[in-house]
């Protein structure tokens, strides 16, 4: 069982029923459960998207795009159905937050949920488990029975006339792709995880063709607390156009690994050498990925950086999913950023060339460079491949494996060069499959 | 829609498939959940179960392989009774993910997907599987192992071995 | 749509508001390189080659899904541009092998001319290229994984286009492939020498035709040459009634030119970017050792080799001879439905006047009479091949398209999906276009009579049809006679269509092989060309003549002298007695020695549609031009035994066909009428007619253009043509003139016998086309009709 953290700089909002027995659909209710819910029937649509709104409240999946605008995007009038949908495919490398809320708060999402619903005039949700979260869909999936026992879900919700929702959990089976928004709605579909081609967005054209909110679980597990505290009170706490907190994954090579929840523009040098703990054994630290694998990685001198979506883009990187990845003095980045191509070629859906051939090429060629094979030529190889992904495949997860690509090469080129001189870290431990394994149906 | 005549499944798991089929806008949504249920009873996705899914949700027996053969989790080859998932990704590497990987090659003699002689353990270098802040990591068939050692290892791998005791 | 403008490298150009801009671009002649984007298929936007630069956008966009707006400011090619390109050639190059020299497609793949123009040909991995091993999918579908570029064309194309979804992708990453639906516990697995499964498909190879690399190859063409080593022709597919165009590579051989490929990978002409499995292989019938090369006679009760000139004489005095001592109307003709326009009206003239008999026929498949006697008096509503793909409305009563006319069938569904026409079915089986349909009527066998009452009620479906303003009306060979008639009167502003089954079944009739109709459906007496006819002199051409089952009656009565069989096998087709033949002279002009052919006196060997030039008019009526594309030593064109037969018989050749500017009977002379008037009725009118036509006479009695200088101007209708047109290889629709016809009873026996044939299956061709037997061998669904083997 994942075990919970705690220090005295975190601002508990969406963390604060963790370990308090939330499951259970009464404890729940003890814990202000349902209140936003009702609230929000009574206020109306304009009211949540207002309040969302001035929260500034940006998506946790890794965009950070402002969650009250996208829910504005919608059409008020449409054929099909709407529907929302809850991205829990949590699979971005370094991410584990998603995890602990389906797991100590599975409540708050199906609140969340609802409102979005009341927001947009969706009457169905979905929730999207990755399929490895099978122990958190079970419990998800008797949170959503418990609220449907209680009225709480279905027709008339709280005895509102006319006020329906319904909730269906839906599992995944093993793809990173298909936590991107277009690919989980074809997943969803009963399809290949391949996304779609936008224009259309979601927001008009989205799951079954029609008008779709898709929100990271942890963005929509905020929106009743949101609710509650007032937008404005929410958006204080944390920096400007990034508002409240955020729930900040602390993996790697420090003393007390966690999930704990700080205030969004909190300072990365002090989430890691205070909130964590600093790094393991007293080592030196040598870099950070700040927001997942994704991120283009931050040398050790460069921390003194405020943890909002803005101040990270300005520190060349990203806040991303927010798992900050640190990695001691012993680290081979050559190792490291194989281990994290691997991670991308091995996930790449296959649909758009450059995607499909890059991070092949990118794996191939670093497989051979850190097995001791390589040339100084394989650097620069690496750099174009990589450079010539950035923006031209077909969906983001290009993006994702060429920019920390880039970053390792760029902020450590020296440590390549010297691996070439001999300096390697014997660390044989990445092995190529062989081609040909990965051949048979279901055989990655 | 038409009952299966003569389904591969159990009752229990014939009847959810029943209404799985029921939930969704459209039918074929089932397809992932089913495909992983089917997996989780038979063992693996058989021909057998390409054939009956694709029956109940109306689609081509390619059409169901082709959705099947994207995500990682499903197989089409028997796996051993608890299959072993061991995460190497990034923050699990970091806190000795490929160590622990070695290890378990080591103590079950077998290889990456490769099932011990007696069919009881496979094993599998997976991708990250969301649980980075307590790494390393593994799973066993769905069950989560966190902050593993070698030694903490063997013991989780005793404990499956002792439910066959049983 | 309205149009917009925009701006692409400077110049400001227009279009509809929606059309893509790679569209845009192509129709303004601005090339943008793409691999997935295929017209008419769904969009990918996968292979990223069609990236361009907008203003205001951040990124380069793809072009391929990218509508044109008002104002758009677009750069096509930029340094940048052409890196983001090359940079993806480079990544798919890494993988893909370079055996262009040993790949089919080499000299025409599309990844080696982007290759060519971005130069990417500097290769900087290191690693081994990902190889497997090719696979075998089908007798006619192979595919080479390697090659692949993952453009999912083939997938569309099957999928989308074909509505067979043979093909998926598996797996995903660099690991995604190409799958077939061979169920894989069957896939590779041989039993007593026969690989056991295959693609279960229609094996019509557009697959193939739409990959841009060497990944899907023919089976009948893999390895045999390089393209640039055959000559191309583009001509009509022999096969079936939709007529469509074939381009046909070809070598020279010993003993001629050998047909290697058929494909239509140049997408122009009437089918498009279409062809079936037939257009595409089954012209091997062709390279058949089993053809017959010399003229055979029978001696002492066996059919042996002997020379044209005593073979001709033998039958051409026999002929006479038999005309003379029985009568012209103890000799009866059968023709075909595979022989070109030209072809079918000189053999109908040879009976009509060298003869000098009705006693002409054919096989036929579908009632033309009744189409053109219904619709007299009307304009506009014979519909075309052309109408399929565009109309906004079509029925289809009758009939199975996606097995006996797949042309059609892929031209409704294209218009389905593309046009989103209304498709309303009418059928006594549940024909896989049903998926398609709108409506669909179900009819009881033989019940088409009452389903042609039902429209006149207030049925749902009836009240559909007739709230369509804009209707064509596609008509299966089940009806015919009078339930066509009341069907064309049911319908008054319909135009109509027939499914025949054979590449020339439309100009047989339209070309007058019938006993009871002049070319041009014209009445035996009062036409310009009855007169005309009558003026050679034959006493009995006032009445109809002996139908085909009459002649067979009448051979067994002992009353048929002779019967000359041209490209057609009667005895098998219809099941015939040979010993009706008995006491008749039988001469046979064909490919094989068929049932017919080996009870035959005189057996001429033929050259094949692939073999000759000419025209022919598909089902529909649309006029397509045949070029020569083969040739098989020992055969001449039926056109030519024609005409020698007549000159054996001592007929005066230039009567038969006016060539030359000698004078004649009837033939070209130099009097242009000038002397005693054209009008009349003296003068030479053929010679008159060339010249106000701008013509020149043509100089070889076996020139097939001196007929059809004949066919325009003395058969209404086919005076349309132009023939610049035809040149060029368009097809043009061609209708019946719309008075003056033919007057039929309600009494006349139509005849029509549906040929039955498959998608893989063509009449007597058939067990003369390996490709043909060995894909039925494999076919699981498809059993072969008993009745297909035979014409
Ligand atoms: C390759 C890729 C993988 C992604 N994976 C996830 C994921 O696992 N979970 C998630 O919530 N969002 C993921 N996203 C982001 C989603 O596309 C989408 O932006 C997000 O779900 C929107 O929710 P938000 O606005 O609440 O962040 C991914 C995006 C990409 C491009
Ligand atoms: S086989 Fe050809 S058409 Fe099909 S995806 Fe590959 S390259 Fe494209
Ligand atoms: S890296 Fe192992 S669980 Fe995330």
């Amino acid at each position: 069982m994942p075990t919970l953290v705690s220090h005295p700089d975190e601002v508990k909002v969406l963390s604060r029923r963790f370990g308090l027995g939330a499951t259970n659909i009464d404890r729940y209710i003890e814990l202000d459960g349902y209140k936003a819910t009702r609230q929000a029937i009574e206020q109306g649509p304009d009211w949540i998207i207002n309040t969302m709104k001035a929260s500034g409240l940006r998506g946790r999946g890794g965009a950070g795009f402002p969650t009250g605008m996208k829910w504005s995007f919608v059409p008020k009038v449409s054929e099909k159905p709407k529907y929302v949908l809850i991205n829990g495919d949590e699979s971005e490398p370094g991410t584990c937050k998603d995890h602990l809320i389906f797991l100590n708060d599975p409540h708050a999402i199906i609140e969340g949920a609802m409102i979005a619903g009341l927001a947009i005039g969706a009457k169905t949700g979905f929730i999207y488990l990755r399929g490895e979260y099978r122990y958190l869909l079970n419990i998800m999936e008797k949170a959503v029975a418990d609220a449907y026992a209680k009225g709480f879900l279905g027709k008339n919700i709280f005895g509102h006339d006319g006020v329906d929702f319904d909730i269906i959990t839906q599992t995944g089976a093993g793809a990173y792709e298909v936590g991107e928004e277009s690919a989980l709605m074809e997943s969803l579909e009963g399809k290949r995880g391949v996304p779609r081609i936008r224009p259309p967005f979601p927001a008009v054209v989205g799951l079954y063709g029609g008008p779709t909110v898709i929100n990271n679980a942890e963005t929509i597990a905020n929106v009743s607390h949101i609710l509650l505290m007032g937008g404005e009170a929410y958006a204080k706490l944390g920096t400007e156009r990034n508002g409240g907190t955020r729930l900040f994954g602390i993996s790697g090579h420090v003393e007390r690994p966690g999930v704990y929840e700080l205030p969004m523009g909190y300072s990365l040098r002090k989430a890691i050498y205070e909130v964590a703990g600093g790094i393991r054994g007293g080592k030196q630290l040598k870099a950070v990925v700040p927001g997942g694998s994704s991120c283009p990685v931050l040398r050790a001198d460069e921390i003194d950086v405020g943890l909002d979506f803005d101040q990270m883009a300005k520190a060349g990187t990203m806040l991303g999913s927010g798992g900050i990845v640190v990695l001691d003095e012993t680290v081979s980045i050559v190792e490291f950023a194989l281990r994290t191509i691997r991670f991308y070629q091995h996930e790449s859906c296959g649909w758009c060339i450059p995607c499909r051939e890059g991070t092949d090429w990118i794996k191939k060629t670093l497989t051979r460079f850190h097995a001791g094979g390589g040339t100084k030529k394989d650097i620069d190889n690496v750099q174009y491949i990589a450079e010539n992904m950035m923006g031209r495949t077909f969906c983001p997860l290009g993006d994702a494996a060429a920019m920390p690509t880039l970053g390792f090469i760029k902020k450590f080129r020296p440590e390549f060069e010297e691996y070439l001189a001999g300096k390697r870290v014997d660390h044989p431990l990445i092995h190529i499959q062989p081609f040909g394994e990965t051949e048979l149906a279901g055989a990655h | 829609m038409a009952a299966i005549q003569n389904t591969i499944f159990t009752p229990g798991t014939a009847a959810r498939f029943d209404k799985l089929a029921t939930i969704y806008p459209l039918k074929r949504s089932a397809l992932v959940p089913m495909l992983l249920y089917a997996q989780d009873e038979v063992g693996y996705v058989s021909d057998a179960v390409v054939a009956e899914i694709a029956q109940r949700l109306d689609l081509l027996e390619l059409d169901v392989r082709s959705v099947l053969s994207y995500y990682s989790m499903l197989r089409t080859q028997p796996a051993g009774k608890y299959n072993v998932q061991v995460c190497t990704n990034i923050s699990c590497m970091l806190r000795g993910g490929f160590e622990l990987l070695d290890h378990c090659k080591h103590t079950l003699g077998i290889g990456h997907k490769e099932t011990t002689p007696d069919g009881l353990f496979s094993l599998e270098e997976v991708e990250c599987i969301g649980a980075c802040c307590w790494a390393p990591a593994a799973q066993v068939n769905y069950d989560f192992h966190d902050d593993l050692t070698p030694a903490k290892m063997d013991a989780v791998l005793d404990s499956y071995r002792a439910r066959e005791t049983k | 749509m309205p149009d917009v403008t925009f701006i692409v490298d400077g110049k400001t150009l227009t279009a509809p508001a929606g059309t893509l801009l790679l569209e845009a671009c192509k129709s303004h002649g601005i090339e943008i390189p793409a691999f997935c984007y295929y017209p008419g298929l769904s969009l990918q936007a996968a292979c990223r080659m069609c990236v361009v630069r907008i203003e205001k956008m951040p990124k380069l966009q793809t072009a391929c899904t990218t509508p044109v707006a008002e104002g758009m400011v677009v750069i096509t090619d930029s340094p940048e541009i052409a890196q983001a390109r090359k940079a993806t050639l480079q990544l798919l190059l890494g993988n893909h092998p370079l055996d262009c020299p040993v790949c089919d497609a080499g000299g025409e793949c599309e990844l080696q001319d982007m290759t060519f123009k971005y130069g990417a040909a500097e290769s900087f991995y290191a690693e081994p290229k990902n190889h497997r091993e090719e696979q075998k999918w089908s007798p006619v579908v192979y595919f080479d994984r390697p090659r692949c570029i993952l453009c999912y064309r083939c997938v569309r194309m099957c999928g989308e286009g074909m509505d067979i979804f043979a093909l998926g992708v598996q797996n995903r990453g660099s690991s995604s492939i190409i799958a077939p639906n061979v169920p894989p516990q069957l896939s590779g697995v041989v039993e007593n020498g026969v690989e056991l499964a295959q693609l279960d498909c229609e094996q019509c190879g557009m697959c193939i035709d739409a990959c841009p690399v060497g990944a899907l190859t023919s089976g009948t063409y893999r390895y045999k040459t390089r393209p640039w080593e055959m000559n191309h022709t583009a001509t009509v597919c022999t096969h079936c009634g939709d007529g469509c165009k074939t381009t046909l590579g070809v070598r020279s051989v010993s003993d001629g030119t050998q047909i290697l490929r058929g494909d239509n990978r140049d997408k122009s002409g009437i089918n498009g970017d279409f062809l079936c499995n037939k257009g595409r292989y089954a012209f091997d019938f062709a390279n058949n050792i089993e053809r017959v090369t010399s003229p055979l006679l029978r001696k002492n009760g066996e059919l042996v080799p002997a020379s044209w000139e005593e073979v001709l004489t033998f039958a051409g005095t026999r002929l006479r001879d038999l005309r003379q001592e029985r009568g012209p109307n103890s000799i009866g003709v059968i023709g075909s439905n595979r022989t070109t326009n030209e072809e079918n009206y000189l053999l109908q003239k040879l009976a009509r006047t060298v003869l000098g008999t009705n006693n002409i026929d054919h096989h036929r498949t579908a009632d033309f009479v009744t189409l053109a006697t219904s619709l007299q008096g009307t304009t506009g509503r014979f519909a075309s091949q052309h109408d399929v793909a565009t109309s906004p409305a079509i029925l289809l009563v009758g009939g199975d398209p996606t097995n006996q006319a797949p042309l059609t069938a892929w031209n409704i569904r294209a218009n389905v999906r593309l046009n989103k026409a209304r498709l309303y079915i009418a059928n006594h089986e549940e024909i896989k276009l049903r998926r398609q349909a709108k409506a669909f009527a179900p009819v009881a066998q033989f019940g088409y009579g009452a389903f042609i009452k039902s429209l006149a009620e207030d049925t749902d479906f009836s009240k559909l049809l007739h709230a369509e303003e804009k209707l064509i009306v596609l008509i299966g060979n089940e009806l015919r006679g009078g339930e066509l008639a009341s069907l064309i009167k049911t319908l008054p502003n319909a135009s109509f269509a027939l499914l025949a089954d054979y590449a020339n079944s439309r100009g047989a009739s339209d070309m007058g092989l019938l006993p009871d109709v002049l070319p041009g459906y014209q009445p035996l007496q009062g036409s310009t060309i009855a007169s005309e006819y009558g003026a050679a002199g034959a006493p009995g051409l006032n009445s109809a003549g002996l139908d085909l089952l009459a002649m067979f009656d009448a051979a067994a009565a002992g009353k048929l002298s002779a019967l000359y069989v041209v490209g057609s096998n009667p005895i098998q087709r219809y099941g015939i007695d040979p010993a009706a033949l008995k006491s008749t002279f039988l001469i046979v002009q064909d490919l094989f020695l068929t049932e017919t052919a080996a009870l035959a006196d005189v057996v001429f060997p033929a050259a094949n549609l692939y073999e000759k030039s000419g025209s022919v008019t598909n089902s529909f009526g649309d006029l397509q031009l045949v070029s020569k594309a083969a040739d098989k030593a020992g055969t001449r064109s039926d056109f030519e035994i024609i005409v020698r037969l007549a000159n054996h018989m001592g007929h005066d050749i230039k009567a038969l066909v006016p060539f030359g500017k000698g004078p004649s009977s009837l033939g070209t002379r130099a009097d242009m009428g000038q002397t005693r008037g054209a009008a009349s009725g003296e003068a030479d009118r053929h010679a008159v007619w060339l010249t106000a036509n701008n013509m020149e006479p043509r100089l070889s009695p076996f020139d097939p253009f001196a007929i059809l200088d004949e066919i325009q101007r003395l058969v209404p209708g086919y005076d349309k043509l132009l023939r610049l047109q035809l040149l060029s290889g368009n097809d043009q629709h061609l209708a019946p003139a719309s008075t003056g016809l033919v007057q039929i009873t309600a009494a006349r026996k139509d005849l029509v016998l549906p040929s039955a044939d498959t998608l893989f299956s063509s009449g007597s061709l058939t067990r003369y086309s390996p490709m043909l037997q060995d894909v039925q061998r494999h076919q699981s669904t498809e059993a072969p009709s008993p009745l297909a083997s035979a014409d």
